[in-house]
C-alpha cells in the first residue's frame, strides 16, 4: 500500500479555524475605512486565505516540486497579463 | 531514387485492424487509441479545410475586379468571417497538434498512448460538436456570422447575424484545445520510456509540449472572453458595451491574449515537424538541439508579452504601445534561433531529396518572410501605416499558411508512409510543391504590395490603382489551389494503392521508425530502453535499416 | 484471434493508475479555471478603476450578512472535503460518505442563499436589461454586470462540484464487484462474465484450445478505494478551487463600501 498522502484530521480542522479567523478580520477591517487601503487589506488577506488552501486543503505543500513550478507559473502568467494590460490601463 | 523497400504487404496487426469493442464506423468513433484519434482528427479538420479553400477561392475571385463580380457586399462580409473562422479554428489552431501530436507524440516518447485516453476522445468529440455549431450558426438565426473572426465588439453584439451560436460553438472547440493541451503536457511527464530524458525527446515533442502549456494557459482567456460576448447578446450582460460603460478595449485585450499566443500554437508544431525532417533528409544530428528546444520554450512565454501589436491604433495608451513594440521584437529572437539552426543542420550533410524535405525548405524560406514583414509592423511608426491594410493579410498568411500550411504538407509527406504504412508517387508531390511554390508567392506577395500601395483590409471595393495586383493575386490562388488538388489526389490514390513502404523508408532514427507502418496497436511489443541521444544517426538506427533498405 | 481477445481483458484487469499523472492533469485544469477568472478579475480591476465612487456605492447595496455567511459555508464545505479524502485514505468508507454528504449539503445551502440574494434583487428591479438598471450610472450598471457574470459563473461551478461529489459519494458507497462467472465449458466456447453479465473473456471455438487458465482478481474494499483515492483527491481539488475563488469574490464585491 501506498503511505498516506494526507494529514493528520486535526490540522485540517486548524487550518479552518484560521480561515474562520481570517474572514473576521476581512470583514472588520472592511468597517474600519481605511480608504484607499482597505481594498488592499482586503487583497492581501484573501491571498493568504487562498495560500492556506492551497497549501494545506490542497496539499501542494506536500506535492512533489513539479506541481510547485507549474502553479508558480500559472500564476506568472496570470500576473504578467494583468501587468501588460494595466500598462494601458493606468496610461490612458 | 527510390524509397519503397520492403515486402509486398502490410502487417497483419496494425491499429487499423485491431479488434475493439465496436465495429465500423464506432470502432473509430468511439476509440480511444491515440493513433485512431489522430486519424479522425485527420479526416475531420481536412474536411472543413477544403470548405475553407473553397470560399477562399471565391474571394479572390470577387477581388478580381473593383464593384461587384460575383457576390454582394453582405456576402462577403460572410464569406472572409467564415474562412477565417474555419481557417483558424478548425484547422490551424488543431490542426498539426492534434493529428500529428496525437499519432507521434507517444509513439515518440516511447509510450503505448496518451495519459488520459478517454479524455482524448473528449476531446475530439468537443472539436466535432463545437466545429457542428460554428457550421450550424451559417443557416440559422440570423445567417452567417459578418463580423470577421475576431468577433469585435460592439459590432458583433449588435449584428442581427448569428454570432451567439458562433461563438459558443467557439468556447466548446477551446474545450477541445484545453483537452489535447493538459493531455500532452501529463504524458510528456509522466509517460517517457526508460532513458527518454528531457533531452532525448525528439523535438517535435518540445514544441508540442510548449504548444500544449499555450493550449492550457491562454484558451481559457478566449473562452471567457466569447463568453462575455455571448451573455451581453442573450441576457443583455454588456460588460463592453460603451453604452452602459464597458470599455470596449477591454475586450480587444482579452481577444488578443489568447489570440496572440494562438498564432504560436498555429506555428510551433509546424517548427517542431521542421526539426524532425531536416536531420533525417541531412542524415545528420540537428544542430543546437538544446536551443531549439528551449527556443520553443521562450517562443510559448514570450507569446504572452505582446498581444498589445494588434492594437497599436485601437487608443491603447501611448506607455503601452511602446512597451508592446518593444516587447514584439523579443519574439524575433527565438524564431532566429530556430532558423539559423535548421539552416546549420544542412550544412555538410548527406541531403537526400524528398518531397518532405522540399516543403521543409519552402517553410523556411516563405516563414523567413513572414517573419520579417512582421518586424515591420511591431515598430510602431511603419505599423500605423500598414496597419489594417493588405500587409497584414499578407503578412499573416506567410506565416500561417506558409509555414504551418507548409509544415502541414511536409507532415504528412513525412510520416504518411508511416500512418498508411504505403507510399505514395514523388513526381507528383514534386510537380505540386512547385505549382504550390510559384501559386503562393504569386497569391500573397501581391496582397504586401497591396498593403503598403494602401489597400484596407476585408475591403469589398477597390479603387482602379489596385486592379493590377489583384488579378495576379487572384491567378496565383488558382494555380495554387490547383498544386493542392494535386498533391491530395495522389495522397488518396496512395492511402489503398500506394507502393508499401516498409518500416522505415527515409531512414529516420527516432522511434516511430523503429516500429512497423502502420504502427501496432499500443505502439509497442515491449516499451524500448532508450540509450541513445535523439538523431544519433550512428546509434539510434532501427536494426532493420542499419543493413541497408533505404541508404541511397 | 485469441490472442486478441486475451490482450483486452489483460488489459482491463491490471488497469493500472498513474497517480501522480492524473494529479497533473487535475491541476492543470485548474489552471484553467484560474486564467479564466483571472480574466474576469482583470475586468474587473479595470471597471472597478474607472468607476470607484459608483462601485462604492453598489457594493453597499449587497447584504454583507449573506456574503459572510456563504463565505463560512463555503469554507466549512472546503474542511468537510478535506477530512472526507482523509478518512477514505484511511479506509474510514462510513465517515468519508457521510462527510461526503456534508458537503453536498452545504453547497446547496450557499446555492439557496444565493438563490434569495438574486430574487432580492431581481424584485427590486435590478437585473441586466432591467429598466431601473438601465438609468443607473454606468459604473453601477457594471459593477451589477460583473456580479451576476462572476456569482453567476461561480454559483454554475458550486452546482458543477456538487454533482461531482455525488458521483464520487455513489461511488464509494457501492459495494464492489466481486463475482465471476465460467460460462460454458464447452469445446466450442470459452466465456467469462461479472456478476453484471458483462463479458470479462470470450474465447472463440478453436481445436487447438485444449487447456484455458483464468486467473481471477477479485477486488477488496481497500483496493476499490485506493482507485477511488485519487478520483476524490481530484473532486476535492475542484471543490477547493471554487472556494478559492469565493475567497475574492467575497470582498470585491461586499466588503468595498
Amino acid at each position: 500500500m501506498e503511505k498516506q498522502a494526507t494529514l493528520p484530521y486535526g490540522k485540517y480542522v486548524m487550518v479552518w479555524f484560521g480561515l474562520l479567523a481570517l474572514t473576521a478580520l476581512t470583514v472588520t477591517a472592511a468597517s474600519l475605512h481605511f480608504g484607499k487601503w482597505s481594498v488592499l487589506a482586503a487583497i492581501i488577506i484573501a491571498t493568504v486565505k487562498s495560500s492556506l488552501v492551497v497549501l494545506y486543503f490542497m496539499n501542494m505543500k506536500y506535492e512533489e516540486k513539479i506541481f510547485k513550478i507549474m502553479l508558480a507559473v500559472a500564476i506568472l502568467t496570470l500576473m504578467v497579463i494583468m501587468v501588460l494590460t494595466f500598462a494601458d490601463i493606468l496610461f490612458r | 531514387m527510390s524509397y519503397g523497400s520492403a515486402g509486398n504487404a502490410l502487417p497483419l496487426n496494425n491499429f487499423r485492424t485491431t479488434k475493439t469493442r465496436y465495429s465500423g464506423i464506432f470502432a473509430w468513433i468511439f476509440s480511444t487509441d491515440h493513433k485512431r484519434i489522430g486519424i479522425l482528427y485527420l479526416i475531420s479538420i481536412l474536411s472543413f479545410t477544403s470548405v475553407a479553400i473553397v470560399i477562399g477561392l471565391l474571394m479572390r475571385l470577387e477581388l478580381i475586379a473593383p464593384g461587384e463580380t460575383i457576390v454582394k457586399p453582405e456576402t462577403y462580409n460572410a464569406l472572409f468571417t467564415l474562412h477565417g473562422v474555419i481557417m483558424i479554428f478548425l484547422f490551424v489552431v488543431p490542426g498539426l497538434q492534434a493529428i500529428f501530436g496525437n499519432f507521434f507524440l507517444p509513439i515518440l516518447i516511447g509510450a503505448r498512448d496518451v495519459a488520459f485516453p478517454r479524455l482524448n476522445l473528449l476531446s475530439w468529440w468537443c472539436y466535432m460538436i463545437g466545429a457542428f455549431m460554428a457550421v450550424l450558426a451559417l443557416f440559422t438565426g440570423g445567417g452567417a456570422p459578418d463580423t470577421g473572426w475576431t468577433f469585435y465588439v460592439p459590432y458583433s453584439v449588435r449584428t442581427s447575424t448569428n454570432v451567439s451560436l458562433a461563438v459558443l460553438g467557439v468556447f466548446v472547440l477551446g474545450f477541445s484545445s484545453i483537452l489535447t493541451g493538459l493531455n500532452f503536457v501529463t504524458t510528456v511527464h509522466r509517460m517517457r520510456a526508460p532513458g527518454m530524458s528531457w533531452f532525448r525527446i525528439p523535438l517535435f515533442v518540445w514544441a508540442s509540449y510548449s504548444t500544449s502549456w499555450i493550449q492550457i494557459l491562454a484558451t481559457p482567456v478566449l473562452a471567457i472572453t466569447v463568453l462575455l460576448v455571448a451573455f451581453e447578446r442573450l441576457f443583455a450582460i454588456g460588460i463592453f458595451d460603451p453604452a452602459s460603460g464597458g470599455d470596449p478595449l477591454m475586450y480587444q485585450h482579452l481577444f488578443w491574449i489568447y489570440s496572440h499566443p494562438a498564432v504560436y500554437i498555429m506555428i510551433l508544431p509546424a517548427m517542431g515537424v521542421v526539426s524532425e525532417i531536416l536531420p533525417t533528409f541531412a542524415r545528420k544530428p540537428i544542430f543546437g538541439y538544446k536551443a531549439i528546444a528551449f527556443s520553443s520554450l521562450a517562443i510559448a512565454f514570450f507569446g504572452y508579452l505582446v498581444w498589445g501589436h494588434h492594437m497599436f491604433t485601437s487608443g491603447m495608451s501611448d506607455t503601452a504601445r511602446w512597451i508592446f513594440s518593444l516587447l514584439t521584437f523579443l519574439v524575433a529572437i527565438p524564431s532566429a534561433i530556430k532558423v539559423f539552426n535548421w539552416v546549420a543542420t544542412l550544412y555538410k550533410g548527406a541531403i537526400q531529396m524528398s518531397p518532405a524535405l522540399l516543403f521543409t525548405m519552402a517553410f523556411i524560406f516563405l516563414f523567413s518572410i513572414g517573419g520579417l514583414t512582421g518586424l515591420i509592423q511591431g515598430a510602431l511608426a511603419t505599423s500605423i501605416h500598414t496597419h489594417d491594410t493588405y500587409f497584414v493579410v499578407g503578412h499573416f498568411h506567410y506565416i500561417i499558411f506558409g509555414g504551418t500550411g507548409f509544415a502541414f504538407i511536409a507532415a504528412l509527406l513525412y510520416w504518411f508512409p508511416k500512418m498508411y504504412g504505403r507510399l505514395y508517387r514523388m513526381k507528383p508531390m514534386y510537380i505540386g510543391w512547385g505549382l504550390m511554390f510559384v501559386g503562393f508567392n504569386a497569391l500573397y506577395f501581391p496582397m504586401l504590395i497591396l498593403g503598403w500601395m494602401g489597400m484596407p483590409r476585408r475591403y469589398y471595393d477597390y479603387i482602379p490603382e489596385f486592379h493590377f495586383w489583384h488579378v495576379v493575386s487572384t491567378i496565383g490562388s488558382w494555380i495554387l489551389v490547383s498544386g493542392i488538388i494535386l498533391i491530395a489526389v495522389e495522397f488518396f490514390r496512395a492511402r489503398k494503392h500506394g507502393e508499401i513502404a516498409g518500416d522505415n523508408p527515409w531512414g529516420g532514427v527516432t522511434l516511430e521508425w523503429h516500429v512497423p507502418s502502420p504502427p501496432p496497436h499500443e505502439n509497442f511489443d515491449v516499451i524500448p530502453q532508450v540509450t541513445w541521444d535523439t538523431y544519433d544517426f550512428e546509434h539510434g538506427l532501427p536494426e532493420k535499416t542499419a543493413e541497408g533498405a533505404s541508404h541511397p | 484471434m485469441s490472442t486478441a481477445a486475451h490482450a483486452d481483458t489483460g488489459h482491463h484487469l491490471e488497469h493500472h493508475q498513474d497517480h501522480t499523472g492524473a494529479k497533473i492533469g487535475m491541476w492543470l485544469f485548474l489552471f484553467t479555471e484560474l486564467l479564466m477568472f483571472g480574466s474576469l478579475f482583470l475586468v474587473y480591476s479595470d471597471y472597478r478603476m474607472q468607476f470607484p465612487a459608483d462601485f462604492h456605492y453598489s457594493a453597499s447595496t449587497l447584504d454583507p450578512l449573506v456574503g459572510t455567511i456563504n463565505t463560512l459555508i463555503l469554507l466549512t464545505s472546503s474542511l468537510t472535503m478535506a477530512l472526507a479524502i482523509a478518512a477514505l485514505d484511511r479506509n474510514r468508507h462510513r465517515v468519508a460518505v457521510r462527510l461526503m454528504g456534508v458537503t453536498i449539503v452545504l453547497g446547496g445551502i450557499f446555492l439557496i442563499n444565493k438563490y434569495f440574494e438574486w430574487s432580492a434583487k431581481f424584485a427590486h428591479d435590478l437585473y441586466p436589461g432591467s429598466e431601473t438598471l438601465s438609468l443607473m450610472a454606468e459604473g453601477e450598471r457594471q459593477f451589477f454586470n460583473l456580479y451576476y457574470a462572476m456569482t453567476g459563473l461561480h454559483g454554475l461551478h458550486v452546482l458543477a462540484g456538487m454533482i461531482i461529489i455525488a458521483v464520487m459519494l455513489w461511488l464509494v458507497a457501492r459495494k464492489p464487484r466481486q463475482k465471476y462467472m465460467l460460462l460454458d465449458v464447452k469445446p466450442a466456447r470459452v466465456a467469462l462474465q461479472d456478476d453484471s453479465e458483462r463479458n470479462l473473456l470470450v474465447l472463440p471455438a478453436g481445436e487447438d484450445l485444449h487447456e484455458v487458465h483464468v486467473t481471477l482478481v477479485y477486488e477488496k474494499h481497500e483496493e476499490l478505494s485506493r482507485r477511488h483515492l485519487i478520483h476524490l483527491e481530484n473532486t476535492g481539488l475542484f471543490w477547493h478551487l471554487v472556494d478559492l475563488i469565493w475567497i475574492f469574490l467575497f470582498p470585491l464585491f461586499y466588503l468595498i463600501t
